[in-house]
């Protein structure tokens, strides 16, 4: 028997690394030549509230800017920000959430936001990424509408100015105060032409119907301008029936579809999709089983009960088929003719964006989409990148420096 | 088949572990409760580094005699956990704790005097 020289590495928990942490998807990136095509993640996140100081002086409010800023002095007790029960990070076993405080940036002179997110996605292969909040995905369940209102306003401008205005490689679809209607308004008319903006975002877990008048006149500038609203899933455990759930597992699974679910049936069967026919619509981290079971429930009802929604000319699955759906977090079943079926219902090629939800515990790599036995290379760069180009209007020239 | 120099046996104590870069593969050497074990370092659900997260013992719920719930504990059965996304695997077989039909690649470990080989 041979005697190798090896190399061997001690594992430390005390410093990290993220381009370390990722080494095998740069490695998964170098052999399926993803530095040969475009790849943008539609849906990747910070963790806002690391740069909570910096937002918090956005605050346009002298009274909330206060009152949020002494808050934030006492962690761990009432704030005027809400938070979430939950385990996203599985009692530790994500290692990265608790570790990337130690991470060291390049004294360059770039916000550390910028330096962290650009590092993941240099080794994961991505050439642009939508940044989404953390903590902020629930701030639509905010008891005070001002609140959510406030916040909105100050990160946007934080986001706008220290982070999209400075790095072309991130764009952001931003956050929408969807709780209060003129304020939605005006943040599509404030911020629709600042550097980055590819769209506008609503968190869905909150209780507004989206056929509500008071939103037309929002969607109606959104399809003017030609800007996508998206819907993107979280959970809440203070919803009614979620209330029902006792493990974090249940909760998440069911949650991040319940609420997107409530909003497509509304936005469906309300005939949205009649009203306005240009209006670019994203469903954003909910998967892809709950869609293909929608469409095919709101058929079956809707053949019977077309009196219900008289502004239908065709059936929901045809209305649904012509919106967009990110990948993550994409089910994977034994059998793959099973996930085939669910991309064909959905007109994957044209419809489907890939997304990492990157650094979050159950992100998704580039390969979950280029391993796929089914589809074409054209479909896989489609997916990948050029359907995201298409829909945010990107440079569909390749920028990315995997390591 | 090739020996990998892993480390001196006073190198490497009780509950400490090395990935070995054997090749092209890369191999976790773990010492635990008197025993090595050494896993293919990339884990079955999407290539992570299966053996560089935490160790951490089985969970188990508590279900009395009349089938009622009476919470939760950890068991004797120790877990290595992949750090992307919390895929579990037995410390002792390399078996995928959510289908143990998928198990990780085992390699031997051997001593030789004072020091630790992996074999592959």
């Amino acid at each position: 028997m041979d005697t190798v020289p090896s190399e061997v590495r001690k594992l430390n928990f005390d410093d990290y690394s993220t381009a370390k942490h990722l080494e095998h998807a740069a490695a998964q990136a170098y052999a399926r030549n993803f530095q040969d095509f475009l790849i943008v993640d539609v849906d990747a996140h910070h963790y806002e509230n690391e740069s909570y100081k910096e937002v918090f002086a956005y605050i346009e409010s002298p009274v909330i800017r206060h009152d949020v800023i002494d808050s934030a002095q006492r962690p761990g007790r009432s704030a005027m920000i809400n938070a979430s029960v939950g385990n996203q990070n599985l009692g530790g076993r994500i290692t990265r959430a608790n570790l990337r405080r130690l991470q060291k940036v390049p004294a360059d002179g770039r916000h550390r936001d910028i330096a962290m997110t650009l590092e993941w996605m240099d080794a994961m292969g991505v050439d642009y990424a939508c940044m989404f909040p953390t903590p902020m995905l629930f701030l639509g369940l905010h008891p005070q509408v001002e609140i959510e209102v406030a916040l909105c306003r100050a990160y946007n401008r934080w986001l706008c100015e220290r982070i999209l205005a400075v790095e072309p490689r991130l764009v952001s679809m931003l956050y929408i105060p969807f709780n209060d209607p003129e304020a939605a308004y005006k943040t599509v008319k404030d911020f629709g032409d600042c550097k980055g903006v590819v769209g506008f975002m609503v968190t869905s877990p909150r209780y507004r119907p989206v056929h509500d008048n008071a939103y037309m006149k929002t969607y109606a500038l959104l399809e003017e301008m030609g800007k996508p609203i998206s819907f993107h899933a979280a959970y809440s455990w203070e919803d009614r029936a979620l209330q029902m759930t006792n493990r974090f597992i249940s909760v998440h699974s069911l949650g991040f579809m319940w609420f997107n679910m409530i909003h497509m049936t509304n936005w469906v069967v309300n005939g949205l999709p009649e009203r306005f026919p240009k209006l670019k619509v994203l469903w954003i981290e909910s998967g892809l089983t709950w869609a293909y079971s929608l469409m095919q429930r709101l058929d079956h009802s809707y053949m019977m009960r077309t009196s219900d929604c008289p502004s239908l000319r065709r059936k929901p699955s045809e209305y649904m088929r012509e919106m967009y759906f990110s990948s993550q977090p994409m089910e994977k079943p034994d059998d793959p003719s099973i996930l085939e079926a669910t991309f064909k219902m959905i007109n994957a090629e044209t419809q489907l964006l890939w997304s990492s939800d990157y650094p979050h515990w159950d992100f998704d790599l580039p390969g979950v989409i280029y391993d796929l036995p089914f589809l074409s290379e054209k479909a896989k760069r489609n997916i990948l990148g050029a359907n995201a180009a298409r829909v945010f209007g990107l440079d569909t020239k390749v920028v990315k420096r995997i390591p | 088949m090739a020996e990998w120099f892993v480390a001196k046996a006073a190198e490497l104590p009780e509950g400490d572990r090395r990935i070995v870069v054997a090749g092209k593969d890369e191999v976790g050497v773990f010492h635990h409760g008197g025993a090595y074990y050494a896993y293919s370092n990339y884990c079955v659900h999407s290539g992570g580094p299966a053996c560089e997260g935490i160790l951490i013992n089985k969970v188990v719920d508590l279900i009395d005699a009349d089938r009622t719930y009476q919470g939760q504990t950890f068991s004797d059965e120790v877990h290595f956990v992949c750090p992307w996304h919390g895929y579990e695997y037995e410390l002792a077989t390399g078996r995928c704790v959510g289908d143990r039909r998928l198990k990780l690649k085992k390699y031997q470990v051997v001593r030789r005097g004072d020091d630790i080989y992996v074999v592959t």
